[in-house]
């Protein structure tokens, strides 16, 4: 009887910290996303209206749009290098592959946007090589801002993938690759058949990584294009900022709120059911 | 082979730092081409930084949050991941469910809420309020965290200070703290990181940015100078100098702990 009260007094000042900073704003978010609200006036039920304008209005529901379409970038170009890493390097430089792990976003976002603007450090290296006809203000042009963000997402992510991926390979089983050549395999049958199927729960756990860093990639956006040009690069994250603190619209903030969970939770679930 | 892969990985991972770098050195209020040496390097940009921009304030305060949220965070966590992990008790999944939750919920998702939650506590424009909003946030890592740790210790300890007479406090205290020394430290590497870096809720729930994270400082660095490319940069260098100096000491643990946080996952 003392262990089962304890352990209640153990776990309950954590739970009272998190239920009242996180659990009951989530609570809060589902219940105004079925209201209409500028948060000081009366607010008026509206049921799933603020759901329908979030789906239907371009506006709206382009940022849940590019935030998959991140998914896409900030999963591909780390899982395919940082695979290829650690079957090339297995032990790669720790420092080098967590740093920028560590190094904040909001002063990465900045170093990249000298870096892809119109005068930058990337045009200079295309003009170099002859490419003149392809520079541009990659983070200003619509039709490569978004690009131009999943570019400063996989350079944040690569390194990470690679550690995780390269402990998957170091544990594999030796006698597997000696099997594989005995059987006549080339390099590239040895990686498909014994190295993908051995590190298929270091992928998956990538996989929601990058997912997570896409669909909640606040302050890199914040950074870098604040969503422009004309909401090339809106995303969830800071459309919800800018409805409920900007524009006063709480209702359809929280509805996109919800989506946005909806959405990280449909990724993250069976990705993870998956990789066991 | 080896040796190429590893010379332009480093190469492109270092490529922000150093553009960060140079840019910082160029005549303030220029657009400097990328990645180019200045004729005439302007160290004074960094003494700028501090005078015009109050970055040592800035700095203070980020450290000030990280000396707040990170032991108290620890604190919460080791209490309840220890619980969770070895005092069987009614609703334990539950709680567990709960944190898990945390876990991959996007943080922008309840800034609102969150807001309205701490202005009324009166707690608006407070370190106090930033601090808990922060500690809350960390929690379901830090406790599941914990909760891996102290469910990977051999049960037998528990179980010989029960029958020792100790109660489950002092089991925790006497017995598994000693233990849990690495555990703790890695975790502490991993927050402090994390808070000092946190945007969101330092812009959100601090008007002041001298009284922020030091990355929400930045961007009032960005209010305050708008287009003076050099000084932003050396201030965004001021504020990554001291994740950078603290990853040259301790980049094995960094690694180390990011591989296990996701295994918390």
């Amino acid at each position: 009887m003392r262990t089962r009260l304890a352990g209640w007094l153990f776990v309950l000042p954590a739970l009272a910290v998190y239920g009242v900073f996180v659990l009951r704003p989530l609570a809060l978010v589902a219940q105004y996303s079925l209201y209409r609200w500028d948060g000081v006036g009366q607010a008026v039920w509206v049921g799933w209206d603020n759901y329908t304008a979030v789906l239907t209005d371009p506006d709206l529901h382009r940022p849940l749009l590019n935030a998959l379409l991140l998914v896409v970038l900030f999963t591909a170009g780390p899982i395919v290098l940082g695979l290829t890493l650690a079957a090339a390097l297995q032990r790669g430089p720790t420092l080098i592959l967590v740093l920028p792990q560590a190094v904040p976003p909001v002063a990465a976002g900045l170093a990249w946007s000298v870096l892809l603007s119109s005068t930058g450090a990337v045009n200079r290296t295309l003009e170099a090589i002859g490419l003149d006809n392809v520079t541009r203000a990659w983070l200003g042009d619509s039709s490569t801002a978004l690009a131009a963000v999943g570019v400063i997402g996989a350079w944040a992510l690569l390194g990470l993938c690679t550690l995780l991926l390269s402990a998957g390979v170091r544990r594999l089983d030796p006698s597997l690759y000696e099997a594989a050549r005995l059987d006549g395999a080339g390099r590239w049958q040895e990686f498909r058949t014994v190295t993908l199927p051995g590190v298929r729960r270091e992928i998956g756990v990538c996989v929601v990584i990058t997912s997570l860093a896409a669909l909640s990639s606040f302050d890199v956006v914040y950074v870098t294009t604040k969503g422009g040009p004309g909401g090339a690069t809106a995303v969830p994250a800071l459309e919800i900022f800018h409805l409920a603190f900007t524009d006063r619209q709480i209702g359809l903030a929280s509805a996109l709120a919800v989506l946005l969970v909806a959405v990280v939770l449909a990724f993250t679930a069976p990705v993870l059911r998956w990789s066991r | 082979m080896k040796l190429t892969t590893q010379i332009a990985l480093a190469a492109v991972t270092l490529l922000p730092l150093a553009e960060l770098l140079v840019t910082a050195l160029h005549p303030p209020g220029t657009h400097p081409p990328g990645l180019t040496w200045p004729s005439d390097p302007h160290w004074s940009n960094f003494t700028d930084a501090f005078r015009s921009a109050h970055i040592d304030r800035a700095l203070l305060s980020g450290a000030l949050l990280v000396l707040t949220v990170v032991p108290a965070a620890l604190a919460l966590s080791t209490a309840a991941g220890y619980a969770l992990a070895r005092l069987p008790f009614p609703g334990r999944r539950i709680a567990e469910g709960l944190f898990l939750v945390g876990l991959v919920l996007p943080r922008e998702a309840i800034t609102l809420p969150l807001y309205q939650q701490v202005r009324d506590l009166g707690l608006l424009n407070t370190t106090t309020g930033l601090a808990l909003a922060l500690i809350a946030a960390h929690l379901p890592f830090g406790v599941l965290w914990m909760r891996t740790h102290f469910a990977s210790t051999p049960p037998e300890l528990t179980d010989s200070a029960r029958v020792d007479g100790a109660g489950p406090w002092s089991a925790l205290r006497r017995v598994h703290l000693p233990l849990a020394d690495d555990a703790l430290r890695s975790l502490a590497l991993l927050l402090s990181v994390w808070t000092w870096n946190h945007l969101l809720f330092a812009l959100v729930l601090v008007d002041d940015p001298l009284r922020r994270t030091a990355a929400g400082a930045l961007d009032a660095f960005q209010g305050r100078w708008g287009t003076d490319v050099p000084l932003l940069c050396a201030g965004a260098l001021l504020i990554t100098a001291p994740v950078v100096v603290a990853l040259a000491l301790a980049h094995r643990r960094f690694a180390d702990a990011l591989v296990r946080g996701v295994a918390v996952r």
